[in-house]
């Protein structure tokens, strides 16, 4: 169990950490998801004792991490740009954390290469092992950089921005490859991304980082679909955004309402959330709706992306379908039709147009028709 | 204080600001010491002597022509070296360090020889009425020398970085050759030529190994500022050496000072004309 | 406008201008340069290789080049030292007054050699700060091999710090972080990682800061004495020889000091050529 709290570091002129709280349980998978300067890369450094807070404290069970120096941590780390000995070769970079150890508890020399060996194994790369790090290929590289962190047999896997140097392609099969590995291992494994793609598909929670505040932490399918802050909704994945106000009989915006008020008239305006996928098109005249117009059809494979403009509120909106819905639908680029929101999220603004997170109200649609 | 990462801060800093202390730091403060013990009135009586005078104009005006000469010769021979493809380009390049890497009395010694009446290059000049050496004329041929270097090396990596398409650009634009150089070029190679002016200016000021011998050093006449510490030294006349010593280094860094001046002016300048 | 298309440049003007500039450029060069580094040889050789041989064989010439090795062997390990240590703490930590210690680094190369000496004869002359005392304890410094020792270190300190700060610069200190989470000491992350790395612009630091502590002539000048035999290092050999009309001696020594200057040129172009981006780009050499 490793227990992050109150961390605060502060580097000149930004607050790279404001208060930061977090437990980690043995065995998992997390992702430090956020844009850059969130204070995610400083965490990690901070975990692997390449830098100190300000102020808070990390215990690994009863153990203060922070006054044991890097090289006790039994730490795994994977470099952002992997850090590989420039001068060593592959087998000797994997072998290093083995090899500096004080005689008494080094591994001896056939012991050393037995490691290295299965770990070339199991990184992919036999027959590589006497190749210079120049000689390697982004993904090899980054192969290598895992096989050494891993011949240490740490507790715990830190991966800076592991897939961020890679092309699209190598990126989604190592990551694939990834998850297996720490299935397999075991090993409480951190990595710090910018990808939420990449961090809601491996990761079994998610901490998204913002300006040094944890905004959520949560197993992917929350931070997707009940964000806790305006700024997760926009971080993750697309989102429409706009205001809705209350009326006489409700809160409304254009010709749709969002039937009920969990704030009971506290609030008059609110910003409300809807993903792509949860805008229901060609609604029946016999629920609210908005009148859009079908700007253009975006046809990306398996989905096509409508661009719809709401001329009632002003509001460009984009809609996702399965691409074979859209002749069932009679979708065509110029037409006219009805669009009404299946779910949202709402926050309430305070008097100062400020959202408030912990009044969120997470609405879906009492009859969902399927669209 | 906060815990650093990696080892060994105090020691590789407390041992390079000990070993600076005490090998340049400690005797430079002696020098101002010494050269505050020979008081106002003597530096003044010092400075203003016509002797004191001659030299340090030598120093610095012979300094100041021949990195204004190496500055013109640097160009063209770096824009050789870079542009062009000719047999023995690799050979003439390295030949340009020649002056960093021969020690000074041997360039010194050469140099003399060379513009000696009876040397190789001396010989066809005496006719023409040019004397070289053991005058004036030789403290400046031994400045260029020893200073050349330095405008080439810091120019080359600009020159071969300088992107062709700019010139391109100019010459599409209808710019004849003269023009592009001195409209294009010129301009974004201004800050880097006034670099290397400013180090083969350090440099040839404070000269002495290749100088002196050439020099001849007749008083008034072809004798150098340090050749003067020297005699004072000599003389024991610790405080007058001393004195020469701080004003020659106040009046490098004040040389120094006016270049990076001028060359943070011609950076703007070469910004807003690109 | 119908001003006529502007056809492809004629080659040839072009070509005799670079021809041109080429030639000027190889005349300068073969005159101002070659030329002098002949005469030292030719001068050396002008009464055939016997004499030559003689004049390098003279006792005060063998001494000249023992104190001359000697004053390197010692001046260019503390400098060499001194530039890792330097270069550790200015490219590896944050630290205040860094620009500062970055100065003092590159100062002895805008002092005159004269100078440089100068300081070292105030500080322990026999009328400088610690004369008197250096004196009553019967310790030479001035007009003795430690003068010529610390003048040398002083002219030639910048070099290897110099190369060195900014390749780490560029280099960064993520293997070296690497190094650490893998476990290992400070000093294993010193050897095994930080030294491979910068070995080459490590050389390349000390050949010219070797050819520079070898060919000192200003500052060693002023706190040598000229004691024949016992501290002229070569240089002052090569000077006093020629202020004594031994014209074959001095260009004698000067042809072996050319030749130093010759080896540490070819292999200083040869470094360039083999392991130039592990060198990084250097500002050009001091004094």
């Amino acid at each position: 169990m490793l227990e992050l709290s109150r961390l605060h570091r502060r580097f000149a002129g930004f607050q790279a950490l404001d208060d930061v709280s977090l437990s980690i349980a043995p065995g998992e998978f997390l992702a430090l998801l956020g844009p850059s300067g969130s204070g995610k890369t400083t965490l990690l450094r901070i975990l692997a004792g390449l830098d100190y807070p300000d102020s808070g404290s990390v215990l690994k069970g009863e153990e203060d991490f922070l006054a044991t120096p890097a090289r006790e941590r039994r730490i795994g780390m994977v470099f952002q740009h992997y850090a590989l000995f420039r001068h060593l070769t592959v087998i000797e970079n994997i072998a290093f954390g083995l090899r500096v150890r004080p005689w008494r508890s080094r591994p001896s020399r056939s012991d050393i290469r037995a490691r290295v060996d299965r770990l070339l194994r199991r990184v992919q790369l036999e027959g590589l092992g006497t190749r210079y790090p120049a000689q390697l290929s982004g993904g090899q590289r980054q192969r290598v950089a895992l096989a050494r962190a891993l011949a240490v047999e740490p507790d715990l896997l830190l991966l800076d921005e592991p897939f961020g140097a890679l092309d699209a392609q190598v990126r989604v099969a190592l990551r694939r490859w990834l998850r297996e590995l720490h299935e397999e291992l075991g090993l409480t494994s951190i990595f710090v991304t910018h990808d939420q793609e990449e961090a809601l598909e491996l990761a079994d929670r998610v901490a998204v980082m913002n300006n040094g505040r944890i905004e959520q932490v949560g197993p992917p399918e929350v931070i997707y679909q009940q964000p806790a802050t305006p700024f997760v909704c926009e971080f993750i994945g697309k989102v429409n955004r706009f205001a809705v106000r209350r009326h006489a009989d409700g809160f409304a915006a254009g010709g749709w309402m969002p039937d009920g008020d969990p704030w009971h008239g506290r609030f008059t305006e609110a910003v409300a959330y809807v993903r792509p996928e949860q805008l229901r098109l060609a609604v029946p005249s016999s629920l609210p709706a908005w009148l859009a117009h079908l700007r253009h059809i975006y046809l990306a494979g398996g989905v096509a992306h409508l661009d719809l403009y709401v001329a009632s509120l002003d509001l460009a909106l984009e809609a996702d379908v399965a691409s074979e819905d859209l002749s069932r639908l009679g979708l065509q680029a110029g037409m006219e039709l009805r669009v009404a929101p299946r779910g949202a999220v709402l926050f309430p603004l305070d008097g100062k147009g400020v959202p408030l997170c912990e009044e969120r109200w997470i609405w879906h649609a009492r009859s969902p028709v399927a669209a | 204080m906060r815990k650093r990462v990696l080892p060994g801060f105090g020691l590789s800093l407390g041992y390079a600001v000990a070993y600076l202390g005490l090998v340049v730091l400690l005797p430079l403060a002696a020098l101002a010491w010494k050269a505050s013990g020979i008081g106002l009135e003597g530096l003044v009586r010092l400075l203003s002597a016509p002797r004191t005078l001659a030299a340090l104009r030598l120093s610095v005006g012979g300094a100041v022509v021949a990195a204004l000469v190496n500055v013109v010769i640097g160009l063209l021979v770096g824009w050789v070296l870079v542009r062009y493809r000719f047999p023995g380009r690799r050979l003439f390049d390295a030949l340009v360090d020649l002056p960093f890497a021969l020690p000074t009395a041997v360039a010194g010694i050469a140099l003399t020889t060379l513009y000696a009446p009876n040397g190789w290059l001396g010989r066809w000049l005496e006719p023409l009425g040019i004397k070289v050496a053991y005058t004036p004329l030789g403290v400046f041929v031994a400045m260029v020398f020893v200073g050349f270097p330095f405008v080439v090396r810091t120019l080359q990596p600009v020159l071969s970085s300088l992107e062709r398409d700019v010139e391109e650009a100019a010459e599409s634009l209808g710019a004849q050759r003269w023009q592009t150089f001195f409209r294009v070029i010129l301009p974004m190679l201004a800050p880097t030529l006034l670099t290397g002016f400013a180090l083969a200016l350090a440099r040839a000021v404070g000269e002495y190994g290749s100088v002196i011998f050439i020099a001849g050093n007749i008083p008034m006449r072809s004798e150098i500022a340090p050749l003067l510490i020297v005699q004072k030294l000599e003389q024991f006349d610790y405080a007058g050496a001393a004195a020469l010593g701080v004003a020659m280094l106040l009046l490098s860094f004040g040389l120094l000072v006016l270049v990076s001046l001028l060359q943070r002016w011609s950076q703007r300048w070469a910004e807003r004309s690109a | 406008m119908s001003a006529p298309l502007r056809s492809r440049p004629v080659a040839w003007p072009r070509r005799v201008v670079h021809a041109v500039l080429i030639l000027l450029a190889l005349v300068f060069l073969t005159l101002f340069l070659l030329l002098p580094l002949a005469t030292v040889f030719v001068e050396a050789l002008r009464q055939g290789l016997g004499p030559y041989l003689e004049a390098i064989k003279e006792p005060e010439a063998l001494s000249a080049i023992r104190l001359t090795l000697l004053v390197a062997v010692i001046a260019v390990p503390m400098n060499l030292v001194f530039g890792i240590a330097a270069a550790w703490a200015m490219t590896r930590f944050e630290f205040r007054g860094k620009a500062l210690l970055g100065a003092f680094i590159d100062l002895p190369f805008s002092v005159s050699p004269v100078v440089s000496g100068l300081v070292y004869v105030l500080l322990f002359g026999a009328r400088g700060w610690f004369g008197p005392w250096l004196d009553s304890h019967g310790i030479k410094i001035i007009f003795a091999v430690p003068g010529l020792v610390l003048a040398t270190m002083f002219v030639t300190l910048p070099f290897v710090a110099r190369e060195l700060i900014p390749l780490m610069q560029a280099q960064g200190s993520e293997e070296e972080e690497a190094a650490r989470v893998l476990g290992a000491s400070g000093w294993q992350l010193f050897f095994r990682v930080t030294l491979p790395n910068i070995r080459w612009a490590l050389l390349y630091g000390v050949l010219l800061c070797n050819a520079r502590a070898m060919g000192e002539f200003g500052a060693v000048s002023v706190v040598s004495g000229h004691i024949r035999g016992l501290t002229t290092t070569m240089p002052l050999e090569v000077e006093m020889r020629y202020n004594e009309y031994e014209y074959v001696g001095a260009f004698a020594v000067a042809s072996l000091l050319a030749l130093l200057a010759l080896v540490t040129l070819a292999v200083k172009t040869l470094l360039e050529w083999r392991y130039g981006d592990e060198i990084a780009a250097h500002a050009p050499g001091g004094h």
